[in-house]
């Protein structure tokens, strides 16, 4: 791209149950809450962007509407849980194109409670469902079950590195006002864990949630005249290797992470060794462990080394999820994982025991679908 | 909560692969440019975008590239039948696709298992390609 951008407003609504708001609701206040945060009078912004949210027809627009915003640029983007992390590259994309100037991006979900809630299992479609529901397949579970222990497999990885992983990000989240899980966890609650599908035991899942947030992305000139710091986006990529992970060309062992991470710190010009803190897409324990690897802060298979001892916790060798992730903080599909980088950097934003002290630079993830989608943002107190 | 088994749609580019699985026989499309075998089945050649294809029975044998042993009913299809093992196939022809291992106790599965094609009706038209040890 030719120009710089930055992350100039951020918003969080309350995750876990939260049955007095709607989904569109959510959207809304997390936009507000955006707005508010970047300082800017909501008829500036002339880009928005949202997940697919449900699939309510061009729903982006909708939530513009509500919001009273008519923009000369919006979609939807789709992406599973890479969606938020890519859309801050679509928003640099299009603003550097010109088609606008400012970009509001927002993800919703209500999962646990309302009306507005999915009930109903999907319907057997092409696609995913074809060839793999008729088996008995749950969905994501199953995928990242069967590509840990493939990981285990190929490089003797054991189960308490999952656990460790769990602990690590409860521990964020206990420090955390706005988490769904904060109640501690100890290796013993670990191993007690049912299993869902094995190698997986429910504390190598996700938390399911209500909640929502929303970022703002514009140039780094505009950037400057906000109340608050700008924190730009130094370096991005992206890679899709795959819509099936029984794609015959697919390795279950690796991520996208491997070819978006490289072109995100060439971009950056900085490498693993720079970065301060890092929010890594946590759908389940071993997804995290696969990032660390795949993103080069340790080598192929030493993941489940690198997670011990605290090294991912907060005061550790690279402090990971500190808001507690998916896992315990509350699944909004990665979009939380954004608004903490950005809080993280600006400093003195999250609760003090949850601060990386004097974080400059961090790395933010984002993985969808059956290990399909994957996107990396390096974000930086420092202009590029 | 709808609790019925759900069962493949067949369409255009896959009732082929359906029906021989109903006369178990395990088809796959084999490219008629560049001979690559594909699955899931699709209209055009991922290797060389060929529309031109001819379906071929294959051996049915594989080995297990992974699997995980679903224990909680998170489907509620299929509660009644866990624990159950779900597995992806490679193919000895090269095609990779999911199934489940049947035939041995899921402790028994292990990566690398040589593993063979059943076929288990479920209903006049349908009938799952399942795998087995060899």
């Amino acid at each position: 791209m030719n120009g710089t951008y930055a992350i100039v407003g951020v918003g969080e609504t309350p995750v876990g149950k939260v049955p007095e708001w709607s989904k569109t609701g959510l959207a809304l206040l997390a936009a507000k809450r955006a707005i508010e945060d970047a300082g800017m009078n909501h008829k500036e912004i002339d880009g928005v962007l949202t997940s697919q949210m449900g699939g309510t027809f061009i729903y982006s627009l909708e939530v513009a509407t509500l919001l009273g915003i008519q923009p000369r640029y919006t979609t939807v983007m789709e992406l599973g849980g890479a969606t938020s992390v890519c859309m801050a590259q679509q928003a640099m994309a299009a603003i550097d194109a010109g088609l606008c100037e400012t970009v509001l991006c927002i993800h919703a979900q209500k999962q646990q409670t309302g009306p507005t809630r999915p009930r109903h299992t999907p319907p057997v479609d092409r696609g995913f469902d074809e060839f793999d529901r008729p088996f008995g397949h749950p969905g994501a579970i199953a995928v990242h079950a069967m590509a840990a222990q493939r990981h285990m497999y190929e490089y003797g990885t054991p189960n308490v590195a999952f656990g460790n992983i769990a602990m690590a990000m409860r521990k964020h989240a206990s420090l955390n006002a706005n988490a769904q899980r904060r109640e501690p966890m100890t290796l013993d609650d670990y191993w007690a864990s049912r299993w869902v599908v094995e190698p997986f035991r429910l504390l190598d899942c996700c938390q399911v949630s209500d909640g929502a947030g929303a970022f703002i992305v514009t140039s780094a000139d505009r950037a400057k005249d906000l109340r608050k710091a700008p924190i730009y986006i130094a370096g991005y990529g992206q890679f899709h290797p795959h819509r099936f992970i029984s794609d015959q060309h697919a390795d279950a062992t690796r991520l996208g992470a491997h070819i978006s991470g490289p072109d995100a710190f060439r971009r950056a010009g900085i490498t693993p060794k720079d970065i301060d803190v890092a929010e890594l897409y946590d759908c389940f324990t071993y997804v995290v462990l696969s990032e660390l690897e795949d993103y080069g802060f340790c080598e192929k298979g030493e993941g489940a080394e690198f997670v011990q001892d605290g090294q991912i916790e907060i005061g550790g060798r690279l402090p990971v999820n500190t808001h507690g992730g998916l896992l315990s903080q509350g699944h909004v599909e990665g979009m939380l994982h954004v608004v903490e980088g950005v809080r993280q950097l600006r400093g003195g934003e999250v609760e003090p025991k949850r601060q990386v002290p004097g974080a400059r630079r961090a790395l933010v993830s984002g993985h969808g679908g059956q290990m399909s989608t994957h996107g990396t943002l390096i974000l930086s107190r420092d202009e590029p | 909560m709808n609790t019925k088994r759900p069962l493949p749609r067949p369409d255009e580019d896959s009732e082929v692969f359906w029906e021989g699985c109903r006369a178990e026989e395990l088809r796959m499309q084999e490219c008629s440019e560049c001979h690559t075998l594909r699955f899931r089945p699709r209209p055009v050649c991922p290797e060389c975008l060929s529309d031109q294809f001819k379906w071929t029975p294959v051996s049915g044998k594989g080995r297990v590239y992974t699997f995980g042993v679903v224990r909680s009913g998170v489907l509620p299809s299929f509660r009644e039948e866990v624990p159950y093992v779900l597995a992806l196939i490679d193919l000895e022809e090269g095609p990779r696709m999911t199934s489940r291992i049947v035939g041995c106790e899921p402790e028994a599965v292990e990566i690398g298992m040589s593993v063979r094609v059943l076929f288990e009706a479920l209903d006049d038209t349908i009938s799952l390609p399942y795998f087995c040890p060899q």
